[in-house]
């Protein structure tokens, strides 16, 4: 039972971080290569406090405002640049929060930050939090999307130029899909810390970006059910095959490719076409 | 003072080449003024002064009184502005309801985190779907923006920026790419438009259209002011002739 409250925890996480992406680059249409290092601050962060003594829930709020702080300055850049600008530059950031993490004994270097205390929550109490917070992120992200912050999102995404001759000020919009969004994935750190008690550089590097990228693209960028099955699925198979974790960058690339290629809308897409064909068939 | 838009004295520099030369005209309440002039008059390049996408480096916009200078295009467009651009681009993957009722409900995202608990579009949809109908298009509400002929997609450019309930309406080349029915269909909605009350500037190369709608005209050419007044008056002057013919008889 152990080793299945382990899969799920880390099905809850990986979900609360795919839809943190989701949140900026589905929604919004800001898509980012680098969004582990969000990962990594609220891990980081939180890891630091827990060892510092303070209460892992306390830790929660301070990772999400240190991922927030970050992703305000990234989004900054975003009023700056766009499109493929975008991806590189946040893929830079990417590189940057590794090989600064690397180089500094205060986070642990290469080592990384070992023995991170338990959360004092018990392992059914953890799962339970993790799932609690990555369902109401996804009840949140249902709500947005159908405000008319959504369909500003929306907007944006389609044509920034055309939100912006609307009378919309796109800029305060894409700084708010990052602070939320970057927020979120500090919160997901966080609780990756505490789930797997041991954070490194390499937590956090490009795979973890790709890879997550690849479970918004796959489950239909935008779509948060689409998106949370995608993470729920593609985060347990590297624990479930091993080969699966070995060629995990090779894997999730090849799948990014496919779908781009055959189904840019991801499987949300695929079943909306499907149930549509069925339907039109029926009548 | 009655004027909703006024244009003076500006001044376009790109490096070495002067695009817009000490040009002013104004656009009066309940105007429809056709903006004239060759190519490379300067016509986009004024259009994009008053929307803010290029500054001047002298000269002034005021809208209603307020200088429009220093002001992003959202914010212009909130002052009063609203533009049907030349090249089509709509919301793809929004049908054209909710590409007008998303103009339509401009106010509710004026505050962005407000905007997060604001849900209902239904007023904004009706009020789309009035527009919709008012520009010939009702019929094409759920239509998705590329399955559309152009003429569709510049009937709803006019849509959307009316739902803004602009004091002055900016219609760039409304009736480029479009045919002689099509053409003359966009022109007579204009005008209907204009006599229901909405203060247009018309930019358009059109000129037979331009000529039967238009009462007032502005000729730019070489980015300078040519001419401004009556259409028939304007049409008769020797300088606007040259620019268009080359030579006067």
């Amino acid at each position: 039972m152990a080793y299945e409250m382990t899969l799920i925890t880390t099905m809850a996480i990986s979900i609360l971080f795919a839809l943190s992406l989701n949140f900026i680059s589905g929604f919004c249409g800001q898509i980012s290569l680098g969004h582990a290092a969000f990962l990594g601050t609220g891990a980081y962060t939180s890891a630091m406090m827990t060892k510092a003594d303070i209460p892992f829930l306390l830790t929660l709020p301070a990772a999400a405002i240190t991922a927030a702080i970050l992703g305000f300055v990234i989004g900054l850049t975003s009023l700056r640049v766009r499109h493929d600008f975008l991806a590189i530059t946040t893929m830079g950031t990417g590189f940057l929060f590794v090989g600064l993490i690397r180089q500094q004994e205060f986070f642990g270097g290469e080592i990384g930050i070992a023995g991170i205390p338990s959360t004092g929550l018990g392992r059914e109490g953890f799962m339970a939090l993790c799932i609690g917070l990555a369902a109401l992120f996804a009840i949140f992200s249902m709500a947005v999307r159908r405000s008319w912050m959504g369909f500003v999102f929306e907007s944006i995404a389609d044509n920034e130029d055309i939100t912006r001759i609307l009378g919309i000020n796109a800029s305060a919009y894409k700084l708010i899909a990052f602070v939320i969004g970057t927020a979120t994935a500090g919160v997901a750190g966080a609780l990756y810390a505490h789930h797997f008690r041991f954070i490194g550089p390499d937590s956090f590097g490009f795979v973890e970006s790709v890879s997550v990228l690849a479970m918004v693209i796959v489950g239909g960028i935008g779509s948060t059910a689409g998106v949370i099955v995608a993470a729920a699925v593609m985060s347990v198979m590297p624990l479930l095959f091993q080969f699966i974790d070995d060629y995990k960058l090779l894997l999730y690339s090849a799948l990014l490719f496919f779908m781009m290629r055959f189904s840019p809308d991801g499987l949300a897409g695929l079943c909306s076409r499907i149930y549509a064909k069925l339907r039109g068939q029926r009548t | 003072m009655n004027n909703v838009l006024d244009v003076k004295n500006v001044t376009v520099r790109f490096g070495g080449v002067t695009a817009v030369s000490n040009a002013s005209f104004h656009v009066s309440k309940g105007d429809l003024l056709g903006f004239i002039g060759p190519n490379g008059a300067g016509k986009t390049t004024m259009m994009r002064v008053i929307t803010g996408v290029v500054t001047a480096q002298e000269g002034s916009v005021h809208l209603e009184g307020k200088d429009l200078a220093g002001l992003s295009i959202n914010q212009r467009i909130r002052s009063g502005l609203a533009l049907a651009q030349q090249i089509v681009q709509p919301l793809r993957e929004m049908n054209l309801l909710d590409n007008v009722a998303l103009a339509c409900g401009v106010s509710k995202t004026t505050n962005a985190l407000k905007s997060m608990f604001l849900m209902d579009r239904t007023v904004e949809r009706k009020r789309a779907l009035e527009l919709l109908g008012m520009v010939g298009l009702a019929d094409s509400a759920d239509a998705m923006p590329p399955t559309l002929p152009l003429g569709y997609l510049k009937r709803l450019e006019v849509a959307r920026a009316l739902a803004l309930e602009p004091k002055l309406l900016l219609l760039d080349e409304p009736l480029a790419g479009l045919n002689q029915n099509e053409a003359k269909g966009l022109a007579d909605l204009i005008k209907s438009l204009n006599e229901n009350g909405q203060t247009i500037l018309l930019i358009e190369h059109n000129l037979r259209e331009v000529m039967r709608i238009c009462p007032l005209l502005y000729v730019q050419d070489n980015g300078r002011s040519l001419a401004f007044g009556p259409a028939k008056e304007v049409m008769a002057n020797e300088d606007v002739r040259r620019a268009y013919l080359g030579s006067v008889e």
